[in-house]
């Protein structure tokens, strides 16, 4: 077992997905500094679909989500996101769940 | 499809969904049931623990097809700090019998063999297909749905929400309100495989007995959260949960970082030992309780499940609870619709009327102070009465030449110390108040 092999993308590898190509579900508002929700999921997304870019902006890659819901939630005051399903048949598709 | 009419339509195939689908279709309804997964559990996670009595209701013979792992004969309750844990065990072979109160299970097979029994009742399955929004007449009624497929939209004289935790039809047709984050939990969990007698041989097992450990303390790093391992046939499910609030406020914390030091946990990397770990899973859980109950019914639409916010989360009971709304939901439905009455918000009220008859509202209303109690108190319940309570075991465990009066009143005193007499006093006020 990869105990201290804690990176996201090694979990996620292991997971079945049938990606929408050129069609991502969630999309980050454009902006010029993000707000501290944004920041914060940069390290609570449990995919790691978020990341700050060299000028500082959080830019998303939504390919490993796992479609939890939690950036909406954390996002929704601020209004930063724009957070959908998948289209139907798409997305993660669990073995176990 | 585009102009068929049904008599209702249940949008999501979990539990919610299925308990309400199978009970409408078999009290003679036509049921149109849309599922955005690929198949019934295909997004969806549970810890996971099936209690056997709100399924029963539904199928009563169950357990002669639904794929189940193994019976609970033992229950752990430990609360951990960083070396290790003091805890409850609950073991009894009285759990050997022939109908079993309750069952690990894995969510993506225990749904497609639900949902079969759905289909086997006459139920019309859309799959790979989300519900966009509600469509409603003049008077604000809903009359169907909208789905990503194209067409003009389908429609029937209710529609079943049951549709999880996210809940974007409710909410985005202004039925309830977006989630708080102080009233979800992140959830990720993951499936460890081992082989069946390695996990007997760990766990003290043999057939079909299974363990659950539930676990709180130092390992969620002072946020409010529970982790949990359950046994399987082949594998061990291993999960963390904390508020999304805690997570968001925190400054290091990640969702997975919390789960690897549980998995770290001395207490639980020999249990887990030489595992293959075959799948990751996140999913929010709705953990605000009583309060967070939004609007269940209005003209042509009844809520079911997580999107009622129906989850226990002191008793770690959830599917259950989905089970038993979805088939009051899909009875209260086809009793009005077989008097040729139709779905207004006041015909449907029977069903609030029946859920607070029921251990539904009952227990959603016991426990509807925990979640603030929790909000306001619980780095204390999740770091430091681990801490005093481990701390305490070894005191009164070591032998070391230390009188026992001394060390009663060494415990004693190093509880004084960390929280202060009305402290603690305020803690057990406020715990004994939120649980009565
Ligand atoms: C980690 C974890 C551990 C848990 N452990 C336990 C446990 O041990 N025991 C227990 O009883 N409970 C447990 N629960 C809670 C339990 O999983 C839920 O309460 C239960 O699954 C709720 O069922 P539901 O049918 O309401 O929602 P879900 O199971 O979430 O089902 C909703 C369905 O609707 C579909 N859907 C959503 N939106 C749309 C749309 N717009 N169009 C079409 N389809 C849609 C989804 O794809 C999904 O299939 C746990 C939860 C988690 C996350
Ligand atoms: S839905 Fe969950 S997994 Fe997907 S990007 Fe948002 S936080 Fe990450």
């Amino acid at each position: 077992m990869a105990m201290s092999d804690d990176r996201v993308e090694n979990r996620l590898f292991q997971n079945r997905y049938v990606v929408d190509v050129g069609r991502p579900h969630i999309e980050v508002r454009p902006h010029e500094v993000p707000s501290r929700e944004l920041v914060a999921m940069t390290r609570v997304c449990p995919a790691g679909c978020y990341s700050q870019n060299e000028q500082g902006q959080v830019e998303i890659t939504a390919d490993g989500c796992m479609e939890c819901g939690t950036c909406r939630v954390v996002c929704s005051k601020s209004g930063d996101i724009e957070w959908n399903y998948p289209r139907g048949g798409y997305g993660v598709l669990f073995k176990f769940g | 499809m585009t102009h068929e009419h049904f008599d209702a339509i249940v949008v999501g195939a979990g539990p919610s969904g299925n308990a309400a689908a199978y009970t409408m279709a078999q009290r003679g309804l036509k049921v149109l049931q849309i599922e955005r997964g690929e198949y019934s559990g295909s997004k969806n996670v549970q810890g996971a623990i099936l209690y056997s009595d709100a399924l029963e209701k539904i199928i009563p013979d169950f357990r002669e097809e639904a794929p189940l792992e193994r019976h609970v004969i033992e229950q752990r309750i430990w609360m951990m700090d960083d070396t290790g844990h003091t805890g409850m065990h609950h073991r009894s072979d009285d759990y050997n019998e022939d109908k079993p109160n309750r069952y690990t299970i894995i969510r993506a097979q225990f749904d497609k063999w639900f949902n079969r029994c759905v289909r086997e009742m006459g139920v019309t399955v859309l799959f790979e297909t989300t519900v966009t929004s509600l469509i409603t007449d003049e008077n604000k009624r809903v009359i169907g749905v909208q789905t990503d497929r194209d067409g003009n939209g389908i429609f029937a004289d209710v529609v079943v929400l049951a549709e999880g935790v996210n809940g974007l039809v409710g909410q985005r047709s202004g039925l309830r309100k977006e989630l708080r984050p102080e009233d979800v939990a992140l959830a990720v969990k993951e499936m460890h495989f081992l082989p069946q007698d390695v996990i007997d041989a760990r766990f003290n097992l043999k057939g079909e007995e299974g363990v659950v450990i539930e676990a709180m303390g130092t390992i969620t790093d002072g946020m409010v959260g529970t982790a949990f391992l359950y046994t399987n046939r082949e594998s061990i499910s291993v999960g963390v949960g904390c508020l999304v609030s805690e997570f968001a406020k925190s400054g290091e914390a990640t969702p997975h970082g919390i789960l690897d030091r549980f998995k770290s946990h001395p207490s639980i990397k020999a249990l887990l030992e030489g595992s293959e770990i075959k799948e990751y899973a996140a999913h929010l859980i709705p953990e605000g309780g009583f309060r967070a109950v939004p609007e269940l019914v209005g003209d042509g639409w009844i809520v079911v499940g997580d999107a009622g916010h129906f989850v226990n989360a002191v008793h770690r009971e959830g599917s259950n609870l989905a089970m038993t709304t979805g088939r009051l939901a899909g009875e209260v439905v086809a009793n009005i619709l077989g008097s040729c009455m139709t779905c207004t918000r006041e015909n449907l009220q029977t069903y609030v009327k029946l859920l607070e008859d029921s251990f539904v509202m009952k227990d959603m209303k016991k426990y509807k102070n925990v979640p603030r109690m929790l909000e306001q108190g619980g780095r204390h319940i999740m770091d430091l009465y681990p801490r005093l309570l481990n701390r305490s075991a070894q005191t009164w465990f070591r032998v070391d030449g230390k009188d026992k009066k001394s060390k009663e009143s060494d415990i004693l005193r190093s509880a004084r110390q960390a929280r202060g007499v009305t402290g603690l006093l305020g803690d057990a006020f406020k715990l004994a108040r939120a649980w009565r």
